[in-house]
């Protein structure tokens, strides 16, 4: 049977008709947002400059399209249909008169259904790995630039070892099927994801020391819920069963945060060496403040404009990072629709079929650009102050 | 001076000897010796052969005695032939000794390759000239284009050169080796066909037909980061007195940037560029892999991907001495730049 393609008009037409819930999304929200500008502090800022519009605009519409994935996309990513294998863009799905409008891939599987749902694998793993990164930089980084001496000899010494990794050799290492045999992983986890909790628990306890009454509210729920999330991820043993994470997203999660705090480290302790010379800080230690109280309430936020701008940039080096991992078929399940996988998939094939390989590749590097944008506009908007 | 060179190459050494022990824990992992005895054996080995064969490789001596050996710091024992009971060579293919010998890296010796049936050195060597000869095509067109899109832009700050520059080089920041790779190869490759997609025949020779793609892909990530960087940098000098000073003095514009700004402008791009070392590391793994060019970072992944331990070792050892070394160079350079910074 012959199959019927659509033209190139109808195929843009059709796959700007698929995201209606992103555009809708997005006028709510840059609509709100620009209605708004003048209270919404920094945020609001970057709708000053075409550079930061462009960057917010970017990043929602990948968000919103991670979050009503199963809308947009009209076919499940992993669904095979044989009589679409490398189908050119727009071609016609006989049973359900669906389109595959940009064609599909050698597994016969639609290429814009796996694109729309990579972006869910990007947007979750990309900025919590981020998170957790700027939590164990922040913790480490914090009390190496404020005391300094040994203790700041020691962990500049284990943050340098690790930046001496080349990436890729750290992944090849770390991200393979057997080392998920080890407890090492699992080891790694359990050390990394202390650290929010004793981040936040420090944080309270220094601020609410003097008020018994909000500090064991705070405390309390720091715990649970940091027990909790602790439990589901590292241990794979939540009571309530929401929170799950598969054995080699784990791995992956950790490789990437063990590759990313030692960046943030050398930041934070960089913003604390410079920020303690400051007048306030002697103030407070004038005041008799203890230590992890200076660092956590006045150091770290009066950093954290660069902090902003580095997360930014980093949630799109993890993209990268991420990408990378796919490409060299490391950690992720192979028909799993994240960009470097599909990339990987596709670029083998460059000599008979290109279309598979664009729509991944211009996604991975639309969404780092949409961050890097943004990171350059918040910078621009931070000097200005 | 002296001193502060040799305080840091002794962090150097320290640095090497923690980095090549993790690596040599990691990769001796049960599961991977496990995968290293099912390649080197026949098919269907039961598991006590696999493990006879571990054992008879010397792969279950204790793990710091094995690290001893690599390193070249406890003589290497050669094993015995269960058939006649003789002391025999580990791995024929590469002379390994018959009889206890210091043998490790320290003499020079890198061990033997599983994979390739070769001595690391055989393989390893080739493959650092070969990726050598790409390194220095990509800096020699990187750095060129980078610095001269740096000045161009930080020259007049905030004029329409500027942003339309300071935009590309975001862009091309956003844009990592395998993206780039993939969209250049349709472009040059599938639809213009003015290149050739794979750089597996440049082993033999150096044509602008196979060689283009591997170098534009590689140079067009690192680009963007040193355009920014050269910017910022001239940005800050075009503001200075001096500047202001050349100009009131009635010297034209070009004559202030080209004899004034660039010389320093020039001192925090070097650095920079220096520490793009290990960034173009991992880009020449993924550029290697795609384009099929036979050199280090395809030996990185053959090695990774067959857990050949020497060989990965040998990887290791040479990538991390690459970063560390460029490190120190970025360090004493900039100190040797600029007279204001003297190291105590």
């Amino acid at each position: 049977m012959q199959t019927e393609y659509i033209n190139a008009f109808d195929i843009v037409v059709g796959v700007l008709w698929r995201f209606w819930p992103v555009w809708i999304a997005l006028i709510l929200v840059m609509g709100v947002s620009l209605a708004y500008k003048k209270r919404l502090g920094l945020y609001g800022q970057l709708f000053d400059s075409g550079v930061g519009i462009a960057g917010v605009f970017i990043c929602l519409f990948w968000l919103f399209t991670a979050i009503f994935a199963s809308t947009i996309s009209p076919f499940d990513p992993l669904a095979q249909v044989s009589i679409m294998k490398d189908a050119l863009p727009g071609a016609v799905e006989p049973a359900s008169k669906l389109i595959y409008y940009f064609g599909g891939d050698k597994l016969a599987r639609d290429v814009f259904s796996r694109m729309v749902y990579g972006s869910q694998i990007v947007l979750i793993i990309a900025p919590a790995a981020t998170g957790f990164a700027l939590m164990v930089g922040i913790t480490l980084g914090l009390p190496a630039g404020y005391y300094g001496g040994k203790i700041d000899t020691l962990l500049s010494f284990l943050a340098n070892l690790v930046l001496a990794f080349p990436v890729i050799l750290l992944f090849y290492l770390l991200v393979t099927p057997g080392i998920m045999d080890t407890p090492i992983p699992y080891a790694m986890a359990g050390l990394f994801f202390l650290f929010p909790i004793i981040f936040f628990c420090v944080l309270f306890w220094t601020r609410y020391k003097n008020r018994p009454d909000r500090l064991y509210l705070l405390l309390g729920i720091t715990l649970v819920v940091g027990g909790w999330i602790y439990a589901g991820l590292v241990f794979d043993r939540d009571p309530l069963h929401i929170i799950h994470i598969d054995p080699n997203q784990l791995n992956i999660f950790v490789a990437v945060v063990f590759a990313s705090s030692p960046g943030v480290f050398r930041i934070v302790r960089g913003l604390t060496m410079d920020i303690k010379t400051r007048d306030y800080v002697a103030a407070a230690q004038t005041r008799g403040e203890s230590p992890w109280y200076i660092m956590l309430w006045e150091i770290l936020p009066n950093a954290r404009g660069p902090l902003i701008v580095d997360a930014c940039l980093r949630i799109g080096y993890t993209t990268i990072l991420l990408g990378t991992l796919g490409y060299f078929g490391l950690g992720l399940a192979p028909e799993s629709p994240d960009w470097g996988t599909a990339i990987k998939d596709a670029s083998r094939l460059l000599r008979s079929f290109i279309h598979p390989a664009l729509p991944p590749t211009i996604a991975l590097m639309s969404f780092v650009l949409g961050l890097n944008l943004l990171a350059d506009s918040l910078r621009e908007q931070s000097m200005k102050d | 001076m002296l001193s502060f060179i040799l305080r840091r190459l002794g962090t150097m050494a320290l640095t090497m000897l923690c980095l090549t022990l993790i690596v040599f824990f990691l990769i001796n992992l049960g599961p991977n010796l496990k995968k290293l005895a099912i390649s080197q054996t026949e098919m269907h080995t039961s598991a006590e052969q696999l493990e006879s064969w571990l054992v008879n490789h010397g792969y279950r001596q204790n793990f710091f005695v094995r690290y001893g050996q690599w390193l070249g710091v406890l003589p290497k024992q050669p094993i015995t032939d269960p058939a006649t009971g003789k002391p025999a060579q580990r791995f024929s293919f590469c002379n390994d000794p018959t009889e206890p010998k210091f043998s490790g890296v320290l003499q020079g010796n890198f061990g033997c390759s599983t994979k390739f049936k070769t001595t690391v050195a055989a393989k390893l060597f080739p493959a650092l000239g070969a990726t050598g000869l790409l390194m220095f095509w990509v800096l020699a067109v990187m750095v060129p284009i980078s610095l001269l899109i740096g000045i161009l832009a930080g020259m007049r700050e905030g004029s329409r050169t500027d942003r339309t520059l300071s935009v590309a080089s975001i862009a091309s920041t956003a844009t990592p080796e395998y993206v780039s790779g993939v969209i250049f190869t349709v472009i040059f490759a599938s639809w213009l066909g003015w290149l050739n997609g794979s750089a597996a025949s440049a082993s033999q020779g150096l044509t602008f037909y196979n060689f283009t793609l591997p170098v534009m892909t590689l140079a067009i990530y690192g680009i963007g980061y040193i355009a920014r960087m050269t910017r910022a940098s001239m940005v800050e000098v075009m503001t200075q007195q001096y500047i202001r000073t050349a100009r009131l003095k009635g010297l034209s514009f070009g004559t202030v940037v080209v004899k004034h700004a660039l010389r320093n402008a020039l001192i925090a791009p070097f650095t920079v560029i220096m520490l793009q070392f290990p960034w173009l590391l991992t880009g020449v793994v993924i550029v290697e892999v795609m384009f099929r060019y036979q050199g280090f970072g395809y030996t990185l992944v053959e090695a990774a991907g067959n857990n050949d331990i020497d060989l990965l070792l040998g990887c290791s050892l040479v990538s991390v001495f690459i970063v560390l070394i460029t490190q120190l160079i970025s360090d004493v350079g900039y100190a040797f730049l600029n007279p204001r910074i003297r190291v105590q």
